[in-house]
């Protein structure tokens, strides 16, 4: 029994060993600020997302999409939750073409909580033109598409800095400590006071940076916390069972003199 | 099938048994005597049939939300995590449900190699295994290109490109598995309409493999043939029921853990980025349990040699009844082939560890000299070990060394370690 176990964790280990080992190849240690999603009880900060909601649409959305999420997103459990009458006007500030209309027209019309966020662009291809060349990613699954996840991302942000002596640059491309291969090609987003928090919070380059990070974390996995929740009861409720169906095991068996 | 007449209490029982003796089944079923030494290893086979059925079942879930289009496919999949009421859930629990299947199937494949279970009269369960596990891995494959992220595009590129490796008519051959000349939509529909049938096809071959099972009945640690039914065996229910239930429910907590509390980690971040094929990933590895077998495929310098390569270490494992020619069964009494057993062990790690690290340098090396001993331990020493090994004495029955009527003090010493 005991050995079984024992094997058993060998292997998972062993398997997750392999997966970090694929990934490790950056340069630097990554920052890890410390998230409150991560863990068993993992949840999101509530107002946190709110305000990586407001840096989401003030600075990233200028270039990145989002087109996997829907406003009605905005306001279910487990997500930023703002009220069900605020995300009506959030989305009523963007436009959507719908259509065509009974005279064969495409229109446009103000956004509804069932429509999906409106991109910047109206295609990958006019994105990359008016980017220098480089695609700004659809943002909804961006924490889950990179290894090292939200430490990654934050990393990144956090990570601009004045190249190194002997590195030069072209125009259009940024030295960016944590960035594969030290390049990027998105100019540093964030400075401090590039947004005003609604909630007077000080925007720092570091708070809108984990506020953003969080955001974008709970686009890529909407479910989190209904997960985590769910996840707990399954597992306690299999213990239990587990140990019942143990004893009941014991009990059968006392009556072979080989032992279980 | 078990020895004694079975006859229905009630009479329309009797009616519908002679007409289809689906009861007699039952009974078989029930009281199929198991050697009741059998240990954990051995629960592996009814959890390995729940990783079945849950996977059938989740994937027939996804398959109701799921778009085989290369333009909706992974827009698809993402409306499933999303939108679909416990998509998320049901999803995490088919990719990580594959992942678990697989665990469990090697761990049922060693338990086979330590206890010599492939040697006669079991060789029939053995090729039958065989062929599910490589049915099982066609599977994985072509289900971990549905979501058409970029790993899914590139592996799916990778991986059917092997074949162009064949003469003359290679080229012809990819060109046909693509249904165009690159991996495609045509490629995303037929590996959809694949991936659907193949696990109908392992339902069926794992009934042959139960069936082939009930012949001979279960090998047991010990290795030798029991009298069934006697004292040294269990009726299937309740005594093998319950422990395989203890067994399964310890395996689902493992599995919870994943699917709950780590659900992406077996997976590779590069396949939450939609398919482009015009960007390569830096790295294009399989998924963990295919690594030793692309560890052997990458450390021949020569494709079409490697392509063999890769496809022999499965054919080698297809002929191992007739390769280990020791009449001794379990390891335990084989003092030689358990040491030769691990370290066939830690190859197989260090050829899936080599398989996730660029194939360049040390790891290249390492691949060449693990992949040799793959085949070595299979084609030189088993057969040789089979005539020349000193194994240890067998008891008679499972009984015996308790009884202290075994002249071998040895064997009493063994009885422990089992």
């Amino acid at each position: 029994m005991k050995i079984f176990l024992r094997f058993t964790l060998i292997l998972i280990f062993y398997s997750l060993n392999i997966l970090s080992l694929t990934a490790a190849e950056k340069s630097h240690e990554l920052l890890k600020p410390g998230w409150s999603f991560k863990g068993f009880f993992g949840k999101f900060d509530r107002a946190s997302l709110q305000r990586g909601y407001q840096v989401y649409t003030e600075v990233c959305a200028a270039c990145h999409s989002m087109k996997y999420l829907s406003y009605r997103n905005l306001f279910e459990t487990g997500g930023p939750e703002f009220s069900e009458d605020q995300v009506k006007i959030i989305a009523s500030q963007f436009e959507v073409v719908d259509g065509p209309n009974s005279e064969g027209e495409m229109f446009t019309r103000p956004a509804r909580l069932s429509d999906n966020f409106v991109s910047p662009y109206a295609n990958d291809q006019a994105a990359t033109a008016a980017n220098g060349g480089a695609y700004p990613p659809d943002m909804s699954v961006l924490v889950k598409a990179r290894t090292g996840g939200a430490d990654y991302i934050y990393s990144v942000l956090m990570g601009y800095e004045n190249p190194p002596a002997g590195i030069s640059l072209d125009d259009g491309v940024y030295y960016n400590k944590y960035m594969p291969g030290n390049k990027i090609k998105m100019a540093k987003p964030l400075s401090a006071g590039a947004v005003e928090y609604i909630d007077g919070t000080e925007a720092t380059e570091e708070q809108m940076s984990k506020d953003v990070v969080a955001f974008l974390s709970w686009a890529a996995e909407p479910h989190l916390e209904a997960r985590h929740k769910i996840g707990f009861k399954a597992i306690v409720y299999l213990i239990i069972l587990t140990i019942l169906v143990y004893f009941s095991m014991k009990k059968i068996w006392s009556r072979i003199e080989s032992k279980v | 099938m078990s020895d004694h007449e079975y006859t229905p209490k009630s009479k329309f029982g009797k009616w519908f048994n002679d007409r289809l003796p689906l009861l007699s089944l039952a009974n078989h079923l029930t009281d199929y005597p198991t050697p009741k030494n059998l240990n954990y290893w051995w629960t592996f086979g009814g959890i390995l049939t729940f990783c079945l059925i849950t996977q059938i079942v989740t994937g027939l879930i996804l398959a109701m939300h799921y778009i085989a289009h290369a333009d909706m496919a992974f827009e698809s999949v993402e409306h499933i995590m999303r939108n679909v009421n416990y998509g998320w859930l049901i999803r995490y629990v088919h990719a990580n449900g594959a992942s678990m299947f697989f665990l469990a199937v090697y761990i049922h494949i060693f338990r086979s190699l330590y206890y010599g279970s492939y040697k006669s009269p079991r060789e029939i369960i053995w090729i039958l295994g065989m062929i599910i596990y490589l049915l099982m891995m066609m599977a994985a494959f072509m289900g971990y290109v549905l979501p058409w992220g970029q790993m899914s595009f590139w592996g799916a590129t990778v991986i059917t490109n092997l074949f162009s490796a064949i003469p003359l008519v290679g080229e012809s051959i990819v060109t046909w598995l693509w249904g165009g000349y690159s991996v495609d939509n045509p490629t995303l529909t037929r590996f959809f309409s694949l991936h659907y049938l193949i696990p109908f096809l392992i339902l069926g071959l794992v009934v042959l493999h139960i069936w082939a099972l009930h012949v001979p009945g279960n090998n047991n640690p010990i290795g030798i043939d029991l009298k069934k039914p006697s004292k040294d065996t269990v009726p299937f229910h309740p005594y093998i029921v319950i422990k395989d239930l203890f067994a399964l429910l310890l395996f689902l907590i493992i599995f919870a853990f994943f699917v709950f509390f780590s659900p992406n980690i077996l997976g590779h971040a590069d396949n939450y980025i939609e398919a482009n094929p015009l960007v390569t990933p830096a790295h294009i590895v399989p998924e963990w349990y295919l690594l030793p077998f692309y560890a052997i495929l990458r450390s021949v310098p020569d494709k079409l040699l490697g392509v063999i390569a890769m496809f022999s270490a499965i054919f080698v494992l297809v002929i191992l009844p007739w390769l280990d020619t020791s009449k001794v069964r379990s390891a335990v009494f084989r003092p030689l082939y358990k040491q030769f057993y691990w370290i066939l062990f830690a190859d197989v790690i260090i050829l899936g560890y080599v398989g996730a690290m660029p194939a360049e340098g040390l790891y290249l090396l390492v691949a060449r000299v693990a992949t040799a001993y793959y085949f070595l331990h299979f084609l030189v020493i088993l057969p040789i070990l089979g005539s020349k090994e000193k194994t240890l004495d067998i008891p008679l029955s499972l009984t015996e060394p308790v009884l202290g009527g075994s002249p071998n003090e040895a064997l009493v010493r063994n009885k422990k370690e089992i």
